[in-house]
């Protein structure tokens, strides 16, 4: 029956018109970087490079497809939750708000398999959102830019990365970025048990999104407890794939915060959507 | 006659507001039930508990002999239902609105079973359509559509005529009428209009305030022996004077007096008044409980 429903969900969420704003939004963002980057890439990146010229000299080139994938993943896995949670934030609240949850649940499968069947259709969703982005950046930023090594601005300096040893990373890094998208769709998924509207769940999540990223960055000591504990710190750890050599323990770290919020949202969804009236 | 649902000392509290005190009642199988009630009376928050929409506070639910809060699925299985109105995928067609709330029923969502539904309820032809251009009629039939796909053996309407115009509320009495004799469903109806129950149930039960008022036979209930008789006079002082020992006697207005007769008494009494140089310019019937409900639904 899970996977039945988990049928239906994908049927459904295929359907909406709202699915397509993000892939849309998606090409529309990452042909405009790429655009920008070939008719004026040089002049950005030399400003980049500028500090290191003197003690530097770099041969080949550098603004090539990889360069150009890492940068706009960094712009854009800022804005992505968004296009995640204005799916999976209205997973309930939008049958709530539509009247079609009362007759899903009359129908003879559980709250948990119906709750379940949501979850795993946002995650099959977020999952294609961030193949399309890595096809967009990885794929067509190397078809029109080219190979080449991948030089990344650290806060501990420049790091060079051999054009051979790019692809596992890209493949890493997107694996946890999905590990991170995945805890803010169970989010939106869990606010979206408490509303009856479409839009409550969605804004909620990007303002715990927002205000969880002002107290990780704020450089304030009372706020040092707790910075490693949120999730929206360790939502960047993908970037960690590009370090060398690897933090391999600061990965496991993320993971497990990451995963840690994951089960504690969605047992948290469990609980309420099992116990709620429905009353719409 | 085998009771295939059970409500006993059934109660749902919000807070401190009391949607459903006590409500009893019991369906047969092979039933055409009405539940009734005035709006707010609580058949909206019965309905749900029946479907595990909401849990019940305190009481017993047992349906086909078993009790809902330990068997859901498998008595979910048995039911097919609209709550209130039906509302689907709007961006959806029929067909497969149809296909995606009978895949959950374990039901065959075969083409050809969903068209053969959809041409049951009348909406041959309309399978591709989407579900935002279909009319409130419309909506209901493919409602009773999905509530029946599944084959179910149970079938439970929440005001199904509601919001629909003359023509649609004979379609859908039509449909359930269909429901018990072609396909022997057994099927529970709400509705605040005693009318509409009278016309397609055999058993029935009136709620009011959360509780049980009356339950029974629809025949009996409403073809009392007894009926209220509304005279109209402008002498009912002197009517009143009269007729002072029939029990029951009350003066209604400066001209209305109303008492409750037998059928054969009727005339009886309207010749002793006419004989005694009473005029009587109007006589109406009403039905005890006809009255009784009109009084609550006014209330």
């Amino acid at each position: 029956m899970l996977l039945k429903n988990t049928y239906n969900e994908l049927i459904k969420i295929a359907a909406k018109p709202r699915t397509y704003i993000s892939f849309i939004a998606i090409t529309v963002l990452v042909g405009i970087i790429l655009f920008a980057m070939k008719v004026d890439g040089p002049s950005y990146i030399s400003f980049i490079t500028a500090s290191f010229e003197q003690t530097l000299a770099f041969e080949g080139t550098i603004m090539n497809g990889h360069l150009m994938a890492f940068i706009i993943l960094q712009m854009l896995i800022v804005q992505i939750p968004l296009l995640v949670a204005l799916v999976t934030g209205d997973l309930i609240s939008g049958e709530a708000a539509m009247g079609s949850i009362r007759m899903l649940l009359t129908k003879p499968i559980s709250r948990t398999q119906i709750l379940l069947s949501k979850y795993f259709a946002g995650l099959i969703y977020t999952f294609f959102i961030l193949l399309w982005l890595g096809f967009m950046s990885v794929v067509v930023g190397k078809w029109m830019f080219g190979l080449g090594d991948l030089i990344v601005l650290n806060s501990d300096g420049l790091v060079i990365v051999g054009g051979n040893d790019i692809n596992w990373r890209f493949l890493g890094g997107f694996a946890v970025a999905f590990f991170a998208l995945t805890t803010v769709a169970t989010l939106s998924l869990l606010l979206s048990c408490f509303s009856e509207n479409s839009i409550g769940p969605i804004v909620s999540t990007m303002s715990i999104i927002i205000l969880f990223t002002i107290i990780g960055t704020l450089d304030v000591p009372v706020f040092d407890n707790i910075r490693p504990f949120l999730f929206t710190t360790h939502m960047a750890a993908w970037r960690s794939f590009f370090d060398d050599p690897l933090p391999v323990a600061d990965i496991k770290q993320s993971l497990l915060v990451l995963f840690t919020h994951i089960v504690v949202f969605l047992s948290i969804a469990l609980y309420k959507f099992n116990k709620k009236d429905i009353l719409s | 006659m085998e009771k295939i649902v059970e409500i006993n000392h059934l109660v749902k509290n919000y807070g401190k507001f009391k949607a459903v005190k006590d409500v009893n009642f019991h369906v047969n199988r092979g039933d055409v039930y009405g539940f009734l009630g005035p709006n707010g009376a609580g058949k909206s928050t019965t309905i749900r508990c029946m479907l595990s929409l909401i849990k019940p506070s305190s009481g017993s639910i047992q349906i086909f002999g078993k009790e809902l809060s330990q068997n859901r699925n498998e008595i979910l299985s048995k039911i097919g239902c609209i709550v209130e109105k039906p509302d689907f995928y709007k961006y959806l067609s029929a067909e497969k609105n149809l296909e995606i709330f009978g895949r959950i029923s374990g039901a065959d969502v075969s083409k050809k079973n969903c068209h053969k539904i959809l041409d049951f309820v009348g909406l041959a032809g309309r399978e591709k359509d989407k579900v935002s251009g279909f009319s409130h009629g419309m909506k209901q039939r493919l409602g009773i559509a999905q509530a029946l796909i599944h084959n179910p053996e149970l079938i439970v309407l929440d005001e199904p005529t509601t919001g629909l115009d003359p023509q649609g509320i004979i379609d859908i009495r039509h449909l359930i009428l269909r429901l018990k004799n072609e396909q022997n469903k057994t099927v529970l109806l709400s509705s605040h209009i005693l009318s509409e129950i009278e016309l397609i149930a055999n058993r029935m039960v009136i709620i009011n305030k959360g509780m049980t008022v009356v339950e029974g036979d629809v025949k009996e209930l409403l073809n009392q022996d007894e009926l209220i008789v509304v005279f109209e006079t402008p002498q009912v002082q002197q009517a009143l004077s009269l007729l002072s020992n029939i029990k029951g006697i009350e003066k209604l207005s400066d001209n209305q007096f109303q008492l409750v007769l037998a059928k054969n008494e009727i005339a009886q009494i309207n010749a002793q008044l006419v004989n005694n140089g009473i005029e009587i310019s109007g006589i109406e019937t009403k039905r005890k409980l006809e009255d009784y409900f009109l009084k609550l639904i006014q209330s």
